[in-house]
């Protein structure tokens, strides 16, 4: 892309301090073929941004209101070029586990943006590394999630997993409940399953996951058949490795 | 040397202790046939001598330890030793009989009088040296018990010493990094501002190293030091931080150990400000009441971002100096209220090292 005249390599700043932005437009402006198409504040903006005007590259900050820079990606997508500019170093492997072209620290100078942005050519050059599951590679494997954040067009939810009632596999997609509206998120179950804090969310069946705070009973639907009664109604099916599961939690709390 | 030697109330105590032993040597003497002032005149010089001599003891109790030497090798060596001191007590006793009888005619014939005494002087010799060996083991184990408690109390000095240079807030590398990147950026756009910045951040840091060092500052410097990194911040967030300082004029000069209030501006900012798009005010109060330091951080905080990891720390940190320093007189207490989010800190107010 970048070898072909006329057309520019757009890019979205996105830093919550104005030096910071000032800093990379400063570095840009010596750079004809790349435009500035916009310069965000905060995550929200970033996911506005991006999703609206679809650039090439993105400098992305991790350490910023409402969303972090993890979660915009994962709101975005990796379809785009992403230069992180941080000024932590912590996060770096993650950072290009997730296929990122490159990692600024703070404070940096011409030279090493430069480089940076060279990678970025290359890599707008060549073909784009197939989008992967970030959500669970964008989060450090110790740290159960917190939070959810789900996309709907260029809305941005988040919804604390105390809050997620339960989950569905819809396709590629999980349907994520929480007091009686569904999100749609493009993950799959199983990664989703994996994220989420094992002592909170139990996978009663193939297709859902169940905060287990909610559940308030659970019944024999058919022979070998189970369904667990949520607080406010609904009932889901169980599997019978998900009773087995079911059964070993509720042992172990009784055990407590 | 002998401990008693360097302590004149221990030694006088201990010899004092030796006058009811000398009248029960005179009784025994006396009820043996000799004349009260015979018996005196026998006794007190020799207790007097003895008393010195059994303070001997402490050599052989000190090389024969009660709990490591065996039973054979202390019989052994205390009975050995009594034996020996027993005659030589003896011995002055006749000495001292014939030396009586020679220059005092009124004790004429003394040396032969006390001769048939002499098996009860050796007997009252030999115990008199045992009942020291037994005093000097007190003696031992006391000193020892003291030593040890010493140690003891030495080493939780050390300890605390070493916890309170552990504890010491650090500045936090990211903050000089993202200082770094605003100086960076501000050289071409606004070089008076990049240079200006160049020397908050070096007064503050200098500040930091100098007041980390102390044991307590007053409030007031804290204060200062907070205003000063509050200064560079705003370089950063712009209007998004806002600050209100609320301090009372009886509590600027109490002492607080260094880099108390700093940490907590500091989480205030990363996790409160920083995470909101419009920023927000930290509300720093002060105040003294009854002798009691109260302070309390405030600042608005993003409820819906998710809870910070290391916040933890930082107050964990605090928390330990403070019990550190005042024990149970110090609490530290965390609330959210609303989009606000508390620290409050209360702890005794003391003065120039005194208690206010």
């Amino acid at each position: 892309m970048s070898g072909t005249t006329g057309k520019k390599i757009r890019a979205v700043i996105v830093d919550d301090e104005e030096l910071a932005r000032q800093m990379l437009r400063e570095f840009l402006s010596g750079h004809s073929e790349i435009e500035i198409a916009a310069e965000c504040a905060n995550g929200f903006e970033a996911v506005k941004a991006v999703t609206e005007l679809k650039p090439d590259l993105v400098f992305l900050d991790i350490q910023m209101p409402k969303l972090d820079g993890f979660e915009v990606l994962e709101l975005i997508g990796t379809e785009r070029a992403i230069i992180f500019v941080t000024a932590y170093d912590e996060y770096a492997i993650r950072a290009f586990d997730i296929h990122a072209v490159d990692y600024l620290l703070k404070p940096f100078g011409a030279e090493r943006f430069e480089i940076a942005l060279q990678r970025a050519r290359q890599r707008l050059g060549g073909k784009l590394p197939s989008p992967t599951e970030l959500s669970s590679s964008a989060r450090p494997p110790s740290q159960p999630l917190e939070r959810i954040v789900v996309r709907d067009g260029t809305r941005v939810f988040i919804i604390p997993v105390a809050k997620l009632d339960y989950a569905e596999a819809q396709d590629d997609y999980v349907a994520l409940a929480t007091g009686g509206k569904k999100h749609l998120k493009q993950q799959t179950i199983s990664s989703l399953e994996s994220a989420l804090d094992s002592s909170r969310f139990l996978r009663i069946h193939r297709s859902y996951i169940v905060n287990l705070e909610r559940v308030t009973k659970v019944e024999p639907y058919s022979k070998d058949n189970h369904v667990v009664v949520l607080s406010d109604g609904t009932q889901l099916p169980v599997s019978r490795s998900g009773y087995a599961r079911l059964r070993d939690f509720l042992d172990q709390a009784r055990a407590k | 040397m002998h401990p008693l030697l360097t302590r004149p109330r221990q030694l006088g105590l201990y010899l004092l202790a030796w006058i009811p032993l000398a009248g029960v040597l005179v009784y025994l003497l006396e009820s043996g046939g000799l004349s009260l002032g015979e018996a005196t005149a026998l006794t007190v010089p020799l207790c007097l001598v003895y008393a010195f001599v059994c303070l001997a003891a402490w050599y052989p109790c000190r090389a024969t330890p009660l709990e490591k030497s065996g039973f054979v090798k202390l019989l052994a060596t205390h009975l050995t030793t009594a034996a020996v001191l027993g005659t030589y007590w003896t011995y002055q006793a006749k000495e001292l009989a014939i030396g009586l009888a020679h220059f005092w005619p009124r004790f004429t014939g003394l040396d032969a009088r006390l001769a048939k005494h002499f098996p009860l002087l050796w007997i009252t010799g030999v115990l008199l040296y045992l009942m020291s060996v037994t005093f000097h083991y007190v003696l031992l184990a006391e000193q020892a018990s003291r030593e040890a408690q010493e140690r003891a109390l030495q080493a939780r000095v050390l300890a605390r010493d070493a916890e309170l240079k552990a504890l010491r807030a650090q500045v936090n590398p990211h903050f000089l990094f993202n200082c770094l990147h605003s100086v960076s950026a501000l050289t071409s756009s606004d070089a008076g501002k990049a240079r200006e910045m160049c020397i908050l951040l070096a007064d503050f840091l200098r500040t930091t190293l100098r007041l980390g060092g102390k044991e307590t500052i007053t409030l007031e410097e804290e204060l200062a030091l907070v205003r000063g990194y509050l200064a560079i911040e705003k370089v950063r967030f712009g209007v998004r931080l806002r600050m209100e300082e609320d301090v009372a004029k009886n509590v600027t000069e109490t002492l607080i150990p260094p880099l108390l209030l700093q940490p907590l501006v500091e989480n205030a900012i990363r996790h409160g400000i920083a995470n909101l798009p419009e920023g927000g005010v930290i509300r720093l109060s002060a105040e003294e009441k009854a002798n009691v330091v109260s302070i309390l951080v405030e600042n608005s905080f993003d409820p819906e971002s998710p809870a910070p990891l290391k916040t933890g720390l930082g107050l964990d940190n605090i928390r330990q100096r403070l019990d550190t320093r005042y024990g149970a007189e110090a609490s530290i207490s965390v609330r959210t209220d609303g989009n606000r989010f508390q620290v409050s800190l209360r702890f005794p107010a003391h003065q120039n090292g005194v208690r206010a």
